[in-house]
C-alpha cells in the first residue's frame, strides 16, 4: 500500500513537463475508479473509460480507495491504461478484512482466516456515442476476470469456484444544463455474473450457482465543473444458502479540481454480508490520472 | 422466491433501467429562456470578448493551433461571435458559410473538438459566466458536434 501511495504522489507532483501531455477530453469525464477497478463511480462501472485520453492519446490512472463499514473493511489498489478512448484496461488488488466474522468462522467452521482477497483485471471497449456530444450517449461492454486468493472460506460456506469472469454492457450520457442549469450524468449498466459479494465470497453457489443479469446504474449532477454529488446502486445475485446478500447503494460526492486528481467520497449501504447484517460506512478514494 | 420474480429481477430490471435512462431522459425538462442565455452571456458586447480569450487560448494550444493556421482572424472572430450570439438567442445572424462546408476535409479528430470546447469554457469562466450559462450554451453546442467531426 505505501508503495502505491508512493507512486501516486509521484504522478501527482511529478514535474509539469511530463504531465503537458495529459490527455484532452474534459474534466471529469474519466469517471473515477471503482472498488474493481474498471472506471466508472464507486460501486458501478460507467461506459467512460479511465484517464482523460481522447481519440490519439494515451492516459493511465492509479487509485486507492477503502471502505469502512460496521463489521468489515474493503482496501482496493488499482491501475489502469486507456488507449484512444477505445480500450481500457484495468488492474486491482481487494482486501476485505473480516473483524468480526472472524470469530464466526473459527466457531461455526474451525477456520482461521482474518481476510479475503481477490485480484481483477478488467477490460473494458468504448463501442460507440461520446458521452457528452452524442444524442444516444456513450456505450461500452467490458469484462472483468476475478481471481479469489483465499478460497477456504468461501468453499466452506458454499461458493463453487474460486475464479469467474463477470461480462456487462454499459450506457453512460451527460445531460447538459438538465437540473436547474446543471449538468446531469446518467449512467446504466446490465451484468451478468456468478459473483457472490463481488467475487470476495467466490462465485457460483448451493443456492444458485449460473449466471444472473443484474441492474446497475447511476445518476449524478455536477455542481460545477469540479463537484460531482449523486448516487448509485447495483443488483446483486444470492447465490449462498448460508447467508442472504443484498443489493449495494451509495451517495457519493466526487472532487476533480483538475485532471491529475480525483477524491471520492460517498456514504456505502453494503447490505448483509455472510451473516452480519446492514453493513453502512464510509467509503474514500484518491485516484491520480496521468 | 418465485420463479417470476427471480425472471424480474434477473432480466426485466437491467432491460427496464437501460431504457428509462436513455430513452426517457432525452426529453428531460430544462427550464431554457432563449434571451436569458444571451443577456447572461453579456450580450454581443460579452460573447465578443469570450470569443477573444478563447482565440488567444487556442492560439497558445498545442493539439489545434496548426487547424487553425491561415485563418483569417478578424474574420473568424466576428463569425463565432454571431454564431454563438444566435445560438443564445440573441438579435444576430450567422452569415459564414455552413459548418459542414467550414470543416469538410478537416478531418478533425475527438481530440481538437475537445480542446476547442475545453478553450471555450476556460474563456467563459474567465469572463464570470455562471455555470448555468455555460451549460445551456454548451447543450446548444453539442448538437454540432457530428456536423463538426464529418460524421
Amino acid at each position: 500500500m505505501n508503495r502505491w501511495l508512493v507512486l501516486l504522489l509521484a504522478g501527482l507532483f511529478a514535474p509539469t513537463t511530463a504531465l503537458a501531455d495529459i490527455g484532452s477530453r474534459l474534466w471529469a469525464t474519466g469517471g473515477v475508479t471503482t472498488i474493481e477497478g474498471s472506471a466508472g463511480g464507486g460501486l458501478v462501472p460507467w461506459a467512460l473509460l479511465g484517464s482523460y485520453a481522447s481519440d490519439n492519446e494515451w492516459g493511465g490512472t492509479v487509485s486507492m480507495s477503502q471502505a469502512r463499514v460496521d463489521d468489515y473493511t474493503l482496501s482496493v489498489i488499482g491501475a489502469g491504461l486507456n488507449w484512444h478512448n477505445r480500450v481500457e484496461l484495468t488492474v486491482a488488488r481487494q482486501t476485505l478484512d473480516l473483524d468480526k466474522l472472524v470469530f464466526t468462522l473459527k466457531d461455526s467452521f474451525g477456520l482461521e482466516q482474518d481476510e479475503l482477497n481477490q485480484d481483477i483485471f478488467g477490460a473494458k471497449v468504448r463501442l460507440f456515442g461520446d458521452v457528452l456530444y452524442s444524442r444516444w450517449g456513450q456505450w461500452s461492454a467490458g469484462v472483468q476476470y476475478k481471481r479469489q486468493r483465499d478460497f477456504t472460506v468461501p468453499s466452506a460456506i458454499g461458493a463453487r469456484d474460486d475464479q469467474g469472469i463477470d461480462g456487462y454492457i454499459s450506457a453512460s450520457k451527460l445531460f447538459f444544463a438538465a437540473i436547474m442549469g446543471r449538468n446531469l450524468l446518467v449512467n446504466a449498466t446490465a451484468r451478468a455474473t456468478r459473483a457472490n459479494q463481488g467475487g470476495l465470497l467466490g462465485f457460483g453457489g448451493d443456492r444458485q450457482n449460473g449466471y444472473e443479469v443484474m441492474a446497475e446504474g447511476s445518476a449524478g449532477v455536477f455542481l460545477d465543473r469540479k463537484w460531482l454529488v449523486g448516487m448509485e446502486y447495483r443488483q446483486k445475485p444470492d447465490n449462498l444458502s448460508f447467508a442472504g446478500e443484498s443489493d449495494w447503494w451509495d451517495l457519493f460526492v466526487a472532487w476533480v479540481p483538475d485532471r491529475r486528481l480525483a477524491v471520492t467520497a460517498a456514504l456505502v449501504n453494503l447490505g448483509d454480508i455472510a451473516t452480519l447484517t446492514d453493513q453502512q460506512g464510509l467509503y474514500l478514494s484518491l485516484q491520480g490520472t496521468f | 422466491m418465485t420463479k417470476f420474480s427471480a425472471f424480474y429481477r434477473s432480466t426485466t430490471g437491467p432491460l427496464l433501467i437501460l431504457l428509462l435512462t436513455l430513452g426517457g431522459c432525452q426529453n428531460l425538462p430544462s427550464s431554457d429562456n432563449t434571451s436569458d442565455l444571451y443577456e447572461q452571456l453579456g450580450e454581443r458586447k460579452g460573447i465578443a470578448s469570450i470569443v477573444e480569450d478563447m482565440l488567444y487560448r487556442i492560439v497558445e494550444d498545442d493539439r489545434i493551433n496548426q487547424a487553425f493556421k491561415g485563418v483569417d482572424v478578424v474574420q473568424f472572430h466576428r463569425n463565432l461571435t454571431d454564431q454563438l450570439c444566435q445560438l443564445s438567442g440573441g438579435p444576430c445572424t450567422y452569415n459564414g458559410r455552413s459548418m459542414r462546408e467550414v470543416h469538410d476535409g478537416m478531418a478533425i479528430t475527438d481530440t481538437q473538438f475537445n480542446a476547442v470546447a475545453e478553450d471555450l469554457i476556460l474563456a467563459m469562466e474567465k469572463n464570470g459566466i455562471p455555470t448555468a450559462a455555460q451549460n445551456r450554451l454548451l447543450a446548444r453546442i453539442a448538437p454540432l458536434y457530428p456536423t463538426i467531426r464529418g460524421l
